[in-house]
């Protein structure tokens, strides 16, 4: 009780400039949209793990193997790539198996060896070719699938839902018919033709052609928004000021539309590589000789009893980089969205100081 | 104070914020006796509706409440959620601002009411329909039989404050907690309210407490009253104290920007010819018709308009929500096609408007829009939005927009660094103003105004029509200025417009309108309005009664 009146007798109030919900604007207050968007992501502990995993990811899967930009040769920091054929070990692997890893993650005093990649660390496949090097390189491939198909869907997806909300009437009648019928298509059926006529092109041409069918549910979205954005005054405001309509789709509206967006586009992302893992899986997605997380899973699925790495460890790297992104896009989502209220707890409670006056 | 019904000692409450613990209403006293009424008032972010919801503990989790609040001598902070519940609904019932979204609309009206009855008491269905009907009756419903099946959304928005009333009552509350019970309401609705609740106060002797900031509705209704300032009580005593003695500074300042119809000076304009010039604005026989959607059939909102605004004048349209006001407001402008009748700005008629005809006159027009929050692009920084309209029209770039920027800011007598700040950054006021820049940045022929302050507290407002007027004596802008708040009408303009239902009702000068109307509906509106001064408005009560009867 002591503590009580103490504290109530500090209590003074500033006098600011007394604007509406003055106390529920503390928290933002004299930040711009973009730097109450960054406090709350940061807070969101499962997506900043997930950023700095998918960033380490891409780094260590990109620079592990060659690589050519242009006139340009990188050379990779492992020292196979996925042509090689080393020498099929079999002498110290257990059970007469072949090509097994000696990656050892297990500390030298409960009985394992040094950590250490060792020769194959993630063993080799039957012709004796590198698995590490594989699943570097189908990790590369599911990486730049998830960013051709973010990038490709979420331009079409944006535009289309713009241009449906912000004029509607036919035009929306028409674009909005065009998607639902997209949408009847399971993305599965869409994506074993594409798969049968193009995966022979490379994974490129995959993820090309799966964003022209992925960005359905992302116009939608859009649409939804500009509906509503539309019809808010600074929009009469702008064509008051002589604004053209393009004008007033990407300068006014299309900001505040962002959040959608990127949230979305991210769900989306997550999305494109288990299609493409799916797809490779059934055999119509990425296919020989070229590598993806997908393939190699259908490859080996047989081996899963007898030489499990072959199979859990693409199976790891699909996991780790599906649920990153989708944290991610989680993480955003509760961002963006002003109504996401951190829950008080009761520390918080204890902690927190009264504010006095002069502050 | 014998035995209060709601009695406050010391009751604090706070906010957490990050760390921090704001305080929003502090150490407050008071006590609420059967059959009075002891209202709350002042401006936004002054506590008052923290304080309502705090004394039956309804506030966010993150809010902390301590002193004492008792009620009927059983005190409330602290105790547990079932006595809470026991109180809530049965001992003290709310009333809130806004019908629409307080009532659930996917139940009858009937049924809320019902269910509020049999929460608190044993009685069965059938009783309790009849009860709630009775209910229904007592608050004056037409057709209570009836209107207990109807949802929300199909009752109007008086219809709906007053079955928001019947269930608030139906368990004969001791006390009544009204949260700007009119604010959402017209003026005519207004005085019905208000009317009902006096009524319904001396038949049910329960004490009421009364949140708004409006003087003239406290005037009308209070017989004590605390001014609120920043969470702090700053003054409190009887009504009739308040308003003719105030003691604090900020009660004398709050009912000196109060307002009052028909106090104003007179307002006359001379035109430098003798002839009167063209006019600016020039609406004959305007009928605007919301195209048919789908199932829904089109709608004719206004119909057969006339009016025309000549240079430097300042014509005020007034009338009710649902009248056609900001319809022909945005006709005015260009923004709604007319369907029938002629329509010209600043010399050119756009009653067949074409995309050309429409950018020409975009030069010589402006319009401030009602509503601060959404009238400004959340991501554009203000001088961007300032400068938007010079920058479209081709007129200047670069330094030169910059320097005409802060020039439009100086006008509005906002400083000249707030031009890279974001709207949020702003108060109500100041983004208002920014608005006003805007509009003018064209230096425009014609101005319209729509509802400019119906967002803005009363001090706030205050400073806004003195800016605006000063404005348009130094720029000589023709100006519509679209309110249903028939005092600022009274304060800026020259002549005034009444509509009603679409219709032109009453156009001519300001005094003649405002103080010796013609028609019926006109003067039903001015007896409407509450002035903020109790002897008064006591009086102007009794003459409309009489009329009533």
């Amino acid at each position: 009780m002591a503590i009580l009146n103490r504290k109530k007798k500090s209590l003074e109030i500033s006098s600011t400039d007394a604007s509406e919900n003055a106390i529920a604007n503390k928290e933002t207050e004299g930040l711009s949209q973009r730097q109450i968007v960054f406090k709350r992501f940061v807070r969101h502990r499962a997506a900043m793990i997930s950023v700095f995993t998918i960033t380490f990811l891409t780094i260590f899967v990109f620079t592990a193997l060659n690589f050519r930009i242009g006139p340009w040769h990188i050379h990779g920091w492992w020292k196979y790539g996925i042509g090689d054929i080393p020498e099929l070990r079999y002498k110290d692997c257990p059970s007469g198996n072949v090509g097994c890893p000696t990656l050892s993650i297990r500390p030298g005093f409960l009985g394992g060896k040094h950590f250490g990649f060792g020769e194959h660390p993630f063993g080799q496949d039957d012709i004796g070719r590198d698995y590490f090097a594989l699943v570097m390189k189908g990790a590369q491939r599911s990486i730049m699938v998830m960013f051709i198909v973010g990038i490709i869907g979420g331009t079409i997806g944006t535009v289309v839902g713009a241009i449906a909300g912000f004029f509607r009437g036919t035009v929306d009648a028409v674009l909005m018919r065009f998607t639902d019928f997209i949408i009847t298509i399971p993305s599965i059926i869409i994506g074993s033709v594409i798969g049968f006529h193009f995966g022979n092109l490379g994974a490129t041409f995959l993820a090309f052609y799966l964003g022209l069918f992925a960005w359905t549910g992302l116009s939608r979205l859009v649409r939804g928004e500009f509906l509503k954005l539309r019809e808010l005054e600074f929009v009469d405001a702008a064509r008051v000021a002589g604004a053209s309509n393009r004008r007033i789709i990407f300068k006014h509206i299309l900001p505040n539309a962002v959040g959608v967006i990127i949230v979305s586009v991210t769900l989306l992302m997550s999305g494109a590589i288990l299609l493409e893992t799916a797809l490779s899986y059934i055999g119509f997605g990425v296919v020989a000789p070229d590598v993806s997380l997908g393939l190699l899973i259908s490859q080996y699925q047989d081996s899963f009893t007898s030489r499990p790495w072959l199979f859990l460890y693409p199976g790891f790297f699909i996991i780790a980089i599906a649920l990153s992104v989708n944290f991610i896009g989680d993480g955003l989502r509760d961002a963006f969205d002003p109504r996401q209220r951190r829950r008080l707890s009761l520390k918080d409670r204890m902690s927190g100081r009264t504010e006095k006056k002069g502050e | 104070m014998a035995n209060p019904v709601l009695s406050v000692k010391d009751f604090t409450v706070e906010f957490w914020v990050d760390g921090v613990w704001y305080p929003a209403a502090v150490d407050m006293n008071f006590d609420v006796e059967a059959g009075k009424v002891t209202a709350i008032v002042g401006e936004s972010g002054s506590g008052k509706s923290t304080t309502a919801m705090g004394l039956m503990s309804l506030l966010a989790s993150n809010a902390r409440t301590y002193g004492s609040v008792k009620i009927k001598g059983e005190e409330m902070i602290g105790a547990p959620a079932s006595t809470l519940r026991k109180f809530r609904g049965k001992e003290v019932a709310y009333i809130f601002q806004e019908p629409m979204t307080a009532l659930n609309p996917v139940y009858t009206i009937g049924f809320q009411i019902v269910e509020t009855l049999r929460t608190h008491f044993d009685i069965g269905p059938k009783e309790a329909r009849v009860r709630a009907i009775e209910l229904l009756t007592m608050v004056e419903i037409p057709d209570p039989e009836k209107s207990f099946e109807k949802y929300p959304h199909q009752l109007s928005g008086g219809q709906r404050q007053r079955a928001m009333i019947a269930q608030a009552l139906a368990c004969d509350p001791a006390l009544l907690v009204a949260d700007e019970p009119t604010t959402a309401l017209d003026v005519t609705v207004q005085a019905e309210i208000l009317d009902l609740m006096r009524g319904l106060k001396s038949r049910l002797n329960s004490a009421i407490l009364l949140i708004t900031h409006a003087m003239g509705v406290v005037a009308d209704m209070a017989d004590d009253i605390l001014v609120m300032k920043d969470g702090k009580v700053v003054e409190a005593g009887t009504a009739d104290a308040i308003f003719n003695r105030p003691q604090h500074p900020y009660t004398k300042e709050l009912l000196a920007a109060v307002p009052k119809l028909g106090h104003s000076a007179k307002r006359t304009l001379t035109f430098a010819t003798l002839t009167k010039p063209a006019p600016v604005l020039t609406l004959s026989d305007v009928t605007i018709e919301y195209p048919k959607r789908g199932r829904i059939p089109a709608f004719t909102a206004v119909k057969n308009f006339n009016l025309e605004i000549y240079p430097g004048e300042i014509v005020g349209l007034v009338g009710e929500s649902g009248s056609g006001k900001t319809t022909v407001g945005r006709a005015a402008i260009g923004l709604i096609p007319i369907k029938a009748g002629k329509l010209v700005i600043a010399g050119t008629d756009i009653s067949k408007a074409t995309q050309k005809d429409l950018s020409a006159i975009r030069r010589h027009t402006g319009i401030v829009f009602q509503d601060p929050a959404s009238s400004l692009n959340p991501r554009l920084p203000i001088g961007e939005s300032i400068g938007e309209p010079i920058f479209l029209a081709g007129i200047a770039k670069d330094k030169d927009l910059n320097h005409m920027i802060e020039d439009l800011l100086d006008q509005v007598e906002l400083p000249r660094s707030y031009r890279n700040r974001y709207p949020h950054e702003l108060s109500g006021g100041q983004r208002q103003r920014v608005g006003i820049a805007r509009a003018l940045a064209l230096t425009p022929d014609l101005l319209i105004a729509d509802e400019p302050t119906s967002a803005l507290d009363v001090s706030v407002q205050a400073r806004f029509l003195e800016l605006f007027q000063g404005l348009q004596e130094k720029l000589k802008f023709a100006c519509l200025f679209i309110s249903h708040d028939l005092a600022v009408v009274d304060i800026l303009s020259h002549r005034v417009a009444v509509m009603q239902d679409g219709l032109l009702v009453e156009e001519g000068d300001r005094d003649a309108i405002l103080k010796n109307p013609q028609k019926e509906y006109t003067r039903r509106l001015i007896e409407a309005v509450p002035v903020p001064d109790p002897a008064e408005q006591a009086i102007r009560r009794a003459a409309r009664l009489a009329k009533k009867i």
